[in-house]
């Protein structure tokens, strides 16, 4: 358990944070650049000191200025990714990845170095300098690095920012095995919520130095009211699935509560749960069942609530079983007589949700 | 016509000597001077930067005339260092050591601080998350990469020690064999009649001694940079 109460003033901006995170999975600190991200993270790292508060992780007490204490960086034990991965330029990437084990108490080591190096993919560049990698192998390193040094938690700062798409998956993918294999906790801190959407268990919303939101990735991303903090264009509900079949078009069925989603192929097992963010602006309404139509993924439901979003257009939040939004214009709205309780269809793309949107998600637990 | 006779080779050897040492005993503390005036803020930072800088700005001779006063026999930590170890510097090939250190400080100072102000200081955070305490950092990440900064300023006080004039002379005097340092020589001939020749040779000696340092450093300033890059 990590408890969080910290408050810190720096010239006109003041952060005021206070949440609770759970031992294990990726919490994703989400927010606009300004919302106070990476001041949070820097204050649970130990690199600037809060103006008042506490932090405690697993019981210990790491600063409380009621009681005058503040652990130095070094000895919190507290990893630290940073965005532009600060390798040592001087040192091998091998030396780079044990540079802090020496001081990793001997008891209280989980890591086995030759796991992570296989894991990230390192093994065959321990002998080269930081300046021949690549940006996204450079990442790699870093998140080697500061897992090497037996974290009790490990903070990721928008450790993808560098990079391009492929890399980003690429990245993301060996993120996901972290979290299942070494079951470190981690708090990654994002603005991008196909991120957020793919790794993370928890979310704390940030905006303006407060915290507006906490609790499981699914829930928060499916609340309407947070889409003025989460981006209006990206608004949109989190689903969780399990992959059922692969069909001979390259398509892959995708079982929920509220039906089959079908979606571009996925190269996953039978039975692997999968995340699926649907966009409210890819899902669209029919009042019938919907005849000779090219789009697959068609679902009765209910409407159960209906909000303006912004000039034009309105957005409905619909049962299928599970929640969905679907963002229509308000004419459409009026012109099919849409309302609360009213049966509709609503339609989503296949195509529409892409391997960005599909998050694997957390296994259950085997304790 | 250049075989060196037993004067110039005690010269050079003499100036050697004395910009090793000089260099050799000022560079830890230059080192740590830097680290004080680039990465810490305290009361009177200013007051130390100055005084730090003084040797640069001053003649020579009032420094030289200075340390006299100091570190004289009857000078104030002279009498001192005297009275409980035994140690005079006046007169003495360690006094001119003491006042080339003295005089190369500043530049040891400014070239080493530049260094480190441009080590990235996020990189000293990092190694922090890492679990290492402040003084390995310092010694396992700043100090590498500050090692091209280090070298020119060793380099830069081992060239002005070699050289040193004013503050040598006016300090431990022009004494055959103990402080006659290559410079001192060499205006000692030009104050003799017939000594154009002999001061001729120190010149061109002087010329090819600094030309060999200039390359040495050169050379290993490339050796360091082409390892950091890999």
């Amino acid at each position: 358990m990590i408890e969080v109460d910290l408050h810190k003033r720096l010239g006109d901006f003041s952060l005021d944070a206070a949440f609770d995170i759970g031992r294990t999975g990726i919490t994703a600190l989400f927010g606009r650049s300004g919302a106070g991200k990476t001041t949070l993270v820097n204050m649970l790292a130990g690199l600037l000191r809060p103006d008042s508060g506490r932090l405690r992780i697993g019981g210990q007490t790491l600063f409380d200025s009621s009681k005058g204490v503040n652990i130095k960086p070094e000895r919190r034990r507290v990893g630290y990714v940073f965005q532009e991965g600060r390798l040592f330029p001087h040192l091998s990437v091998r030396a780079n990845l044990y540079y802090g084990r020496r001081f990793a108490p001997r008891g209280e080591r989980y890591v086995e170095p030759r796991q992570i190096i296989d894991l990230l993919g390192l093994g065959g560049l321990l002998a080269r300098r930081p300046a021949t990698l690549s940006v996204g192998e450079k990442q790699r390193v870093a998140i080697g690095r500061a897992l090497l040094s037996e974290p009790r938690l490990l903070l990721m700062d928008e450790p993808l920012a560098a990079l391009d798409a492929a890399r980003k998956s690429e990245i993301m993918r060996h993120i996901e095995r972290l979290r299942d294999e070494v079951g470190v906790p981690i708090v990654y801190v994002s603005h991008s919520l196909d991120e957020v959407a793919r790794l993370a268990d928890h979310m704390v919303v940030l905006a303006g130095g407060r915290v507006i939101a906490t609790g499981s990735a699914v829930d928060i991303m499916s609340r309407p009211d947070l889409s003025p903090h989460t981006g209006r264009h990206e608004a949109g509900a989190l689903i969780e699935t399990r992959v059922a079949g692969h069909d001979t078009f390259g398509l892959t069925a995708l079982d929920f509560p509220g039906g089959v989603l079908r979606v571009s192929g996925l190269d996953l097992p039978l039975g692997t749960a999968v995340r699926a963010r649907i966009r409210a602006r890819d899902v669209a309404i029919a009042t019938s069942v919907p005849h000779d139509l090219s789009i697959l993924n068609v679902f009765q439901g209910r409407i159960t609530e209906m909000i303006p979003s912004g000039a034009a257009a309105m957005d409905l939040q619909l049962d299928i079983g599970v929640k969905l939004w679907a963002r229509i214009t308000r004419r459409s709205a009026h012109e099919l007589g849409l309302a609360p309780g009213r049966e509709v269809y609503a339609l989503i793309k296949s195509v529409a949700i892409d391997r960005h949107s599909l998050g694997l998600a957390l296994p259950p637990r085997r304790d | 016509m250049f075989a060196l006779t037993e004067l110039e080779i005690e010269a050079i050897l003499l100036s050697l000597r004395v910009a090793f040492w000089s260099m050799l005993f000022s560079l830890p503390i230059a080192i740590a001077m830097a680290w004080l005036l680039a990465r810490q803020r305290f009361y009177g930072h200013a007051l130390l930067n100055g005084l730090v800088h003084l040797p640069l700005v001053m003649p020579p001779v009032v420094v030289g005339y200075l340390l006299l006063l100091l570190l004289g026999r009857n000078g104030a930590l002279g009498a001192w260092l005297w009275d409980w170890f035994g140690i005079s510097v006046a007169f003495t090939w360690r006094g001119a050591a003491v006042a080339s250190a003295v005089m190369a400080f500043p530049l040891m100072v400014r070239a080493i601080r530049l260094s480190l102000e441009s080590v990235d200081i996020r990189l000293e955070f990092a190694a922090r998350t890492l679990g290492a305490p402040p003084l390995w950092v310092f010694a396992t990440v700043s100090l590498p990469l500050m090692a091209p900064g280090i070298l020119t300023g060793a380099m830069l006080a081992f060239a002005r020690g070699f050289g040193e004039f004013g503050a040598t002379i006016t300090f431990v005097s022009n004494i055959p064999g103990e402080t006659r340092t290559l410079p001192i020589a060499l205006y000692s001939l030009t104050q003799v009649p017939g000594g154009e020749s002999g001061a001729l040779r120190l010149l061109i000696l002087s010329v090819i001694i600094a030309m060999l340092a200039l390359f040495a450093s050169e050379f290993l300033a490339r050796r360091v940079r082409a390892r950091m890059e890999g």
